[in-house]
């Protein structure tokens, strides 16, 4: 058992109604209580969709354990057909169906519908909502294309004459960005003159993904969607891949390249793009502020290793944690971890990644929902990178990820939380101005901008007898007391004037000096002689 | 006197309104939450409770989406998830809970009662949290009481999960007395503005010993015995109910306090039941429910006429629409619940107005062809609904808002029916 106070990913069953609902002509007859059909809701309500999600539950309860649940199951998949006329159905259980072993696809075969019927072993224990998604994928896509798949050893032709093809493949209902992402790639593979066959599942029928196999190769936008079905594509059909994601400037021209070394095209038509203006921005010299800025990443695990090469590479911010809840990828992202020096945090624990982001005490968390939770707790600025996340992130504008107008809006919306550059400098001079205390955050972010709540204020001195004041930095959240040290009282005074944003590290660092050299009450000079230690 | 004069005499008025009409009876698909939301509002409501959900990813997705991601603060809710360890045997599952939910006691000391919740999952494979709580009671009383009741969508619909916490609560109630003054226990969480009020208006009334159940923190909670008379605040309370009538406690009938009618019926009946006449009460609400009739009166404007529909989701739903046709003049169309208690709903069901289709359970999609023929102004309906509906052309309120918002009550009367014609004015502005 896991306590758990929120959950990064829903349960396999999720995963595999983004696919339902992202794709047309599809249906899922999902065997589950009524309390399951809460997940129309991030649908409709989170990301705003004006339809249902193509999914009919079945709704058993309590008096039908008893009796027959699987007739209940067949009567729903047969008025489902009849009512939704699907190209093709998807049949499994949630959670509490999976313990009573109703056996969907066996069941659903029974009725003899004259569509295919993909059943979905879903295993709700050990798994989650992304391996939910790209299991389910590969299951219709092995389904529909399989029986054009050539016998092996077959030689792909390709008539020279006619424009390359490729599919793109991960794009899904309740992805964060998949629909600006969608329309960035194509825009880039436009450019290239490289046509789109199909693009899966977003706005597929069936039908389009028995086709799949007739692409020259096969661009995976999300892996942790469509890595398992672009892999069976490539053994089955010979069809090889684009894996890089074309997140951030660099991944965008990196991934022009793949492409058009696949298509056989020159490059350059997609390299130079007028709209692109993250790298002047990140080189003009008001960003100079933004150098060495401390980054803490956590996200899927696709989106967390591209936003770290993004900051670390464009923006010249530091990435002091990375960190993701996929752990199918972990791996990716302990190399990446190694690249900037850090440990990965590999882990679902809310828990802990609270902990580590108050250990780390970053100037910006690039993370998840959840992380903006955590942010605002720490009084830290933070932007969304990856699911899960709000209904504000779905917004009625292009905001793309991917590609160089998507490297834009990473600049825009990263860059934006942070305090400017001059104000900063303000702060840091004038600690005294009356409008500068702690609650005051920075002009641009207006007056409902989180305050600092967790870093816990320093107890002044009760009576000013000169004896040491003692101040616990045990963070909120931290798992164990850290070492409470005694602070002179012209000290703390002088701690109250570093911008509270650096004050926590401010803090732990010169307590981590005095500890580490036995001192044990610290004074106006043990901070500064901790200050110029740990200067960057 | 015989048996069957006593009970022709016992049968209360019913020869009008929709006390004998038929209700459509459906079973099929059914969207609909279950009861372990009521955790969102219980939660904030008891002040020194904590919700442990015993049960799947699924369970702790579903009450983070239906609520939790609109909450900033750590809630006081969280979920153990069994996963296939605890499954396969592996582990045993009482073992687990104990260690979960010591760690979860050194978290948070300032728990003083903890909710062991039951959901689909631990009910299928028969995880008895009633010996964990029993075990873990020993361990942790008197500092932690340790309770369980099951929010599972098996059993429950979303507000059932609020009655089957509070009857979990009512067997460690405290004990009145049997010679104990008559008492009055107000059962059903409302809003704390709307309880404060209600306290007001029962001691003007007359009404001095008057308790709320469930009371914001554990150590508040009202004593219950042979004199003790219950009111229900909300009509999806059955199985409380019964517990409190097991403790001897006696239920006073009446209709819910929605609107100005069902409020003053709501504290007429009380006064009754305790020998206080009715004009105590006319005179101690006269300036409330004059000021709900002027607010409703401009409500009126926007609703008169309009035609309504409701899907199931809270039990609510017969009592509204009472409201909305008596005091606003909507002409009702089907009304929707999951369950109709007919005993608690006995006088509202002879307040609605005859016109009105009853119906009980669901069938999703039947349901909606009928709401697609009908074309009502105004649908309630649930969050996956919604905007599908709206999508269509159909103007709609999201009926856990009816839950979620102060709506008992004279000060809150208008309130509530503002909930139902913002939606419309706001498709006339859009329109324009």
């Amino acid at each position: 058992m896991q306590l758990t106070l929120w959950t990064y990913e829903g349960p396999p069953h999720i995963g595999a109604m983004r696919i339902a609902t992202a794709m047309r002509g599809l249906h899922y007859v999902l065997h589950a209580p009524q309390g399951d059909t809460y997940a129309d809701l991030l649908f409709t309500m989170i990301e705003r969709r004006d339809r249902r999600p193509p999914v009919t539950y079945t709704t058993f309860q309590a008096r039908d354990l008893g009796g027959d649940t699987a007739e209940l199951f067949k009567t729903a998949v047969h008025e489902a057909f009849e009512r939704f006329q699907p190209q093709a159905m998807i049949v499994g259980a949630s959670c509490t169906a999976e313990l009573i072993q109703d056996d969907p696809g066996g069941l659903a075969d029974a009725l003899a519908l004259p569509v295919p019927v993909v059943p979905l072993e879903l295993p709700a224990y050990q798994r989650k909502e992304n391996w939910g998604a790209a299991e389910t994928l590969y299951q219709l896509v092995r389904r529909m294309a399989g029986p054009s798949v050539p016998t092996p050893g077959t030689k792909r032709e390709r008539d020279p004459a006619r424009p390359a093809r490729c599919n793109i493949l991960g794009p899904t209902a309740l992805g964060f960005r998949h629909r600006d992402d969608l329309r960035e790639v194509r825009e880039l593979l436009q450019r290239l003159g490289v046509e789109v066959h199909v693009v899966a599942p977003l706005d597929a029928t069936p039908g389009e993904l028995a086709r799949l196999g007739e692409a020259d190769f096969n661009v995976v936008l999300y892996p942790e969607v469509a890595l398992l079905s672009a892999q069976w594509l490539q053994r089955s059909f010979g069809q090889p891949m684009v894996k890089t994601v074309p997140i951030g400037v660099g991944a965008t021209r990196e991934f022009i390249r793949e492409v058009a070394a696949l298509a056989g095209v020159d490059p350059q038509a997609g390299l130079d793009d007028p709209r692109s203006r993250s790298t002047w921005y990140a080189r003009s010299v008001d960003s100079t502020y933004l150098t060495g800025k401390r980054v803490f990443v956590f996200g899927d695990a696709t989106h967390a290793v591209s936003a770290a090469r993004v900051v670390s590479q464009e923006f010249g911010f530091q990435v002091v944690g990375i960190g993701t809840y996929s752990r199918e990828f972990a791996r990716e992202v302990r190399d990446a971890a190694k690249l900037y020096g850090v440990e990965p945090l590999i882990t679902d624990d809310y828990l802990e990644v609270e902990a580590k982001v108050a250990e780390l005490q970053p100037e910006l968390v690039l993370g998840t929902q959840m992380e903006r939770h955590i942010a605002k707790r720490l009084g830290i600025p933070c932007a969304l990178i990856s699911a899960p996340m709000h209904v504000q992130d779905f917004p009625a504008r292009h905001a793309p990820q991917m590609g160089f107008e998507g490297a834009n809006v990473l600049f825009d919306t990263w860059v934006h939380p942070l305090m400017m550059g001059l104000e900063e400098h303000l702060l840091t001079m004038f600690r005294g101005d009356f409008e500068f205390h702690d609650g005051a955050a920075a002009s641009h972010l207006g007056h409902g901008a989180a305050k600092p709540l967790a870093e816990p204020v320093p107890a002044p001195a009760a009576e000013p007898t000169g004896e040491a004041v003692v101040a616990s930095t045990q963070a909120a959240a931290a798992p164990e007391p850290i070492v409470v040290t005694g602070w002179a009282p012209e000290a703390q005074k002088e701690l109250q004037k570093i911008p509270f944003f650096v004050r926590g590290k401010a803090r732990r660092n010169t307590e981590r000096f005095a500890a580490e050299r036995g001192v044990s009450l610290i004074t106006v000079e043990t901070l500064y002689d901790a200050k110029a230690h740990f200067g960057r | 006197m015989n048996a069957s004069d006593r009970f022709i005499a016992l049968q209360p008025q019913v020869d009008a309104g929709c006390a004998q009409a038929p209700v459509l009876k459906e079973r099929g698909q059914r969207e609909v939450f279950c009861g372990l939301t009521g955790i969102v509002w219980l939660h904030r409501k008891i002040q020194d409770a904590f919700f442990l959900v015993v049960g799947s990813r699924t369970c702790a997705h579903l009450i983070q989406s239906a609520a939790g991601v609109m909450i900033f603060a750590e809630p006081r809710f969280a979920t153990a998830i069994i996963d296939e360890r605890d499954l396969a045997g592996l582990a045993d599952a009482q073992d687990e809970l104990d260690r979960v939910v010591s760690r979860l006691l050194e978290r948070r000391g300032e728990i003083r009662t903890l909710f062991l919740v039951g959901s689909c999952p631990s009910e299928v494979i028969k995880l008895d949290l009633s010996r964990a709580a029993a075990r873990l009671n020993e361990r942790f009383a008197p500092q932690v009481r340790v309770l369980n009741y099951s929010g599972s969508g098996i059993e429950t619909t979303f507000t059932q999960g609020e009655d089957a916490c509070l009857a979990a609560l009512v067997p460690g109630l405290p004990a009145a007395a049997a010679d104990a003054p008559a008492s009055l226990v107000v059962v059903g969480a409302l809003a704390d503005v709307v309880e404060d009020q209600f306290a007001r208006l029962f001691a003007q009334i007359g009404l001095h010993d008057v308790a709320f159940l469930p009371a914001r923190r554990s150590d508040a909670m009202p004593a219950v015995g042979p004199n003790t008379r219950y009111l229900l605040a909300q009509p999806f309370l059955a199985d409380t109910a019964r517990a409190l009538e097991r403790r001897g406690a006696r239920r006073i009938a009446a209709p819910f306090p929605l609107g100005v009618e069902g409020t003053t019926r709501w504290l007429q009946a009380a006064a009754a039941a305790f020998g206080i006449a009715s004009a105590a009460v006319e005179h101690a609400t006269a300036s409330a429910r004059g000021r709900a009739q002027a607010a409703l009166a401009r409500q009126r404007q926007a609703l008169q006429g309009k035609s309504i529909f409701f899907f199931p989701d809270s039990q609510l739903e017969p009592s509204l629409a009472r409201f909305l046709a008596r005091e606003l003049g909507m002409r009702l169309t089907e009304v929707g619940t999951p369950y109709l208690h007919r005993e608690h709903l006995a006088e509202e069901l002879a307040l609605l107005p005859a016109e009105a289709r009853l119906s009980e359970g669901q069938h999703l999609e039947n349901q909606l062809d009928r709401c697609r023929a009908e074309r009502p102004d105004i649908v309630v309906c649930g969050l996956g609904l919604a905007n599908p509906l709206e999508a269509e052309g159909l103007t709609t309120k999201w009926a856990i808002e009816l839950v979620f918002t102060p709506i008992q009550g004279y000060e809150q009367a208008a309130d509530l029916a503002e909930l139902f014609a913002r939606p419309l004015r706001r498709r006339e502005l859009l329109a324009a």
